[in-house]
């Protein structure tokens, strides 16, 4: 048997308490069972916001004092090391860049590649023996400091943590900082 | 405010939507019986909220897909409820659309002018088994990889188009990278689409044609909204409820049971699996193993059973409608579906109950249970999982993989602990010594013992049992004074040293005295050095060299080659060169060897693996 399908108001033979209750509960429950399953999946959606850089900051061998020229000069070098994403565990994976230069006969300073204003990977130029962000045209001196007044960068190179080990090995402690703030944090 | 509303609604017309959403005419009232298809529409809401969250972390791909599931499941906030919710509300959809179809068929509201809204229905019952299928192989755990195998093997056996059909689907002649990615494009994009479409489309036409309301009416009409809303949301909570409980389920009772959907152990084509469909499809595969009454029939059996039985039925529930028109119909249809429905739960028992006592089947369950345990344990290890999967994890794991390699390679003659190193007693009687504990001190007393060196345990199954060793414990040990003992005991625990066993690290430490005497003892006053060699060298040797006794390199050197002048030479009783003669690699030596000596990895707090005596 069919039922035509009649629009109209709700039956006005209903109480009115007893319709409240009935819509109040339907409301209720039919919210409840929505936002159960939703609120299961807002922690896998928020789980980054608690996890700090796996892959810590650990001394990374980088090459040795052989390698870098007297003159001071910089080089860059790739930074290979244990990382950790998500599930995999990585043995000896690119994690970044260095360059290295020599600032005394045992002396290393050590800056990481990566622009502090936007990310980019900075450039060195030989000629005019400074180092060039080619996004932004920033230019920074050999330690690191901005050169051109208008860079937008808002401080000079991350210079990085460097120790000599057994006399001749270059290890630096390999760190990513926040971009585009005046203060140099770690990434966590 | 409400000037706001007008203007929206005059220029959406959302009031009369709504109007129409909410206020459709139940004649009779609202019912229990009605609130079915809205439970689906609720469930299939469940999933996709679900399944977008676990979009968010799921990955695709034959080494990456089982790792993303573990990585949800133990190391997101949640994954576990998010998962768990997914996995049990598929299970609850196929329950949930034989109580609709039920409902619809036996009040009737399948036949005219309702019956497309029928077929509508019946694709969505097809797509919503689409759904289960592909989302199970998704984990690519063992039971998933195998399941799908055979359900994409009997895809290919159709007629005609079979083999291309299976090869399109599965994205090549190998399960892999491709069939991940194509099950996961139906899984979350194809089919879901579909179904959508379908939805709106078997919603409108209901809508359309009114509610088939069962008589007699009970109740004065009522309106959809408040009343048979109210009814669906407390059946969609009960729905969610059990939901819930299964998924908490094996943690209410048990501290520390798991929490959540079971995940097995990372999918391996070369570990085989008892292959089960899930408990949905149970009936199907239990059917097939009758299909030998097709024999009779032209063409494969498999093709009859599998695809034109199962066809024939899906041919006559289309039919319904039609079969309707007589006068007969209805009455035919109603038995027909609740004879299907009898037969496949009858098929259903029959499978678990015949699982349940086969012995193979429950052990292999429990084996996949032990494995996905100790994959776990290794995954949370430092080390962790390494670029090429979990897989690799229990591929190269000693204390799962030592055990299979010894039943097949060594079990044949000797023993471990009394059997085959997985609890099963060989058909032949022994015929080499009993390797449980090997070079531990325990192990060497029982060798040295007058009353045990003899029995099949250690020499009395080989032709050594003539021999000068089994002479020399039963007549010279035999005869020891107390010093000669001493010098024995010490001996032994510098044998045992050499093995540099992890779980005696600490007695051997502790030892250090009583190990510089027992080496003395060994190479001067009692007399090995006569026929072996201890950290010399002696070309005159006629018996195996103890340097290194027991440690991974030398237990490597005697699985590779017995017959070694290192070890028994011409002597060698009847022991394979497994390393010589390429029965077993290296990397399957090393495993046995790691086992043997009990180093494989246990988390901190755990006590050091050994074997006890």
């Amino acid at each position: 048997m069919d039922s035509p399908n009649k629009v109209e108001s709700p039956d006005p033979s209903s109480p009115e308490r007893r319709c409240f209750l009935t819509k109040a509960l339907a409301a209720g429950i039919g919210g409840v069972v929505t936002v159960i399953p939703a609120a299961a999946g807002l922690g896998v959606l928020l789980d980054p916001l608690r996890r700090a850089n796996a892959n810590g900051a650990n001394l990374i061998r980088i090459t040795t004092l052989e390698a870098l020229p007297e003159d001071g000069t910089p080089v860059k070098f790739a930074v290979v090391a244990d990382k950790t994403d998500a599930w995999t565990r990585h043995p000896q994976a690119p994690v970044g860049a260095v360059y290295l230069r020599r600032t005394g006969p045992k002396t290393i300073q050590a800056l990481n590649v990566v622009c502090p204003h936007a990310g980019c990977f900075v450039d060195y130029s030989p000629d005019r023996g400074e180092f060039l962000c080619p996004c932004h045209n920033s230019s920074f001196k050999l330690d690191g400091t901005i050169d051109n007044p208008d860079s937008p960068s808002p401080r000079p190179l991350d210079s990085l943590e460097v120790a000599i080990r057994n006399d001749k090995e270059v290890w630096v402690k390999f760190q990513n900082f926040r971009a585009g703030v005046h203060e140099k944090i770690p990434e966590a | 405010m409400k000037w706001l509303l007008d203007w929206l609604d005059h220029r959406t017309g959302y009031r009369q939507l709504i109007h129409e959403a909410l206020y459709e005419h139940i004649p009779g009232g609202a019912r229990w019986r009605y609130v079915w298809g809205s439970t689906l529409t609720f469930t299939f809401t469940v999933q996709i909220i679900t399944g977008l969250f676990l979009w968010l972390a799921y990955n695709p791909s034959s080494q990456t897909a089982w790792e993303s599931v573990y990585y949800i499941q133990y190391q997101m906030w949640g994954g576990w409820l998010l998962r768990g919710i997914h996995h049990y509300t598929a299970q609850a959809m196929n329950i949930l659309l034989v109580l609709h179809l039920l409902q619809v068929v036996i009040d009737g509201a399948y036949k005219a002018p309702r019956e497309i809204n029928f077929w509508f229905g019946l694709g969505l019952l097809g797509l919503v088994m689409g759904l289960s299928l592909t989302g199970y192989l998704l984990p690519w755990d063992q039971k998933g990889y195998w399941a799908t195998k055979v359900a994409t093997n009997i895809m290919g056996v159709t007629p005609v188009i079979g083999p291309a059909l299976q090869k399109i689907v599965v994205g090549g002649v190998d399960y892999g990278h491709h069939t991940l990615s194509r099950f996961f494009a139906l899984h979350a994009g194809v089919l879901p689409a579909a179904v959508v479409a379908l939805i709106a489309a078997h919603i409108y036409l209901f809508r359309k044609h009114g509610i088939t309301a069962r008589r007699p009416y009970r109740k004065p009409d009522a309106r959809f909204w408040p009343d048979q809303v109210l009814m669906d949301c407390v059946a969609c909570l009960a729905v969610l409820a059990a939901v819930l409980f299964f998924v908490v389920r094996r943690r209410l009772f048990d501290e520390a049971g798991p929490l959540g959907a079971e995940l097995g152990p990372p999918a391996d084509p070369s570990e085989p699996f008892p292959a089960r469909p899930e408990w949905y499809f149970l009936f199907l595969f239990q059917f097939l193993k009758y299909q030998n009454v097709f024999s009779a029939l032209p063409g494969s059996p498999e093709v009859w059973g599998a695809i034109v039985a199962p066809g024939v039925v899906t041919a006559i529930l289309f039919l319904q409608p039609v079969i309707a028109r007589r006068r007969w119909g209805h009455a035919f249809n109603v038995t027909f579906l609740w004879c299907v429905l009898a037969a496949v739960a009858a098929l259903t028992i029959l499978a678990i109950q015949q699982d349940r006592n086969d012995a193979d089947y429950q052990a292999a369950v429990r084996k996949i249970e032990r494995d996905a345990g100790r994959v776990r344990k290794l995954a949370q290890s430092p080390s962790g999982i390494p670029p090429t999967g979990a897989v690799t994890l229990l591929r190269n794991d000693p204390l799962t993989q030592g055990p299979a390699l010894f039943a097949k390679n060594c079990a044949g003659c000797h023993r471990y602990g009394g059997h085959d190193a997985l609890g099963r007693k060989p058909k032949d009687a022994p015929s080499a010594a009993d390797l449980k504990g090997f070079a531990t001190r325990e192990w060497l007393t029982g060798f040295f013992d007058p009353k045990q060196i003899a029995e099949p345990h250690y020499y009395g199954a080989t032709k050594f049992k003539e021999g000068k060793m089994v002479r020399f414990v039963q007549r010279d040990v035999a005869k020891y004074g107390d010093t000669e003992k001493l010098a024995l005991t010490n001996a032994i625990i510098a044998l045992s040293a050499e093995a540099g066993l992890k779980a005696r690290r600490e007695p051997d430490a502790r030892d250090a005295a009583a190990i510089v005497e027992g080496r003395k003892a060994i190479t001067d006053t009692l007399g090995c050095l006569d026929c072996h060699t201890f950290h010399n060298k002696d070309e005159d040797a006629t018996a195996p060299d103890l340097t290194g006794y027991g440690s991974r390199e030398w237990l490597m050197g005697i699985i590779a080659d017995a017959a070694h002048a290192r070890f028994y030479g011409k002597r060698n009783d009847r022991m394979p060169r497994f390393g010589v003669d390429g029965a077993l690699t290296d990397r399957e030596i090393g495993l046995l060897a790691d086992w043997l000596r009990g180093e494989w990895y246990e988390a901190d707090g755990v006590k050091a693996a050994g074997h006890k005596p």
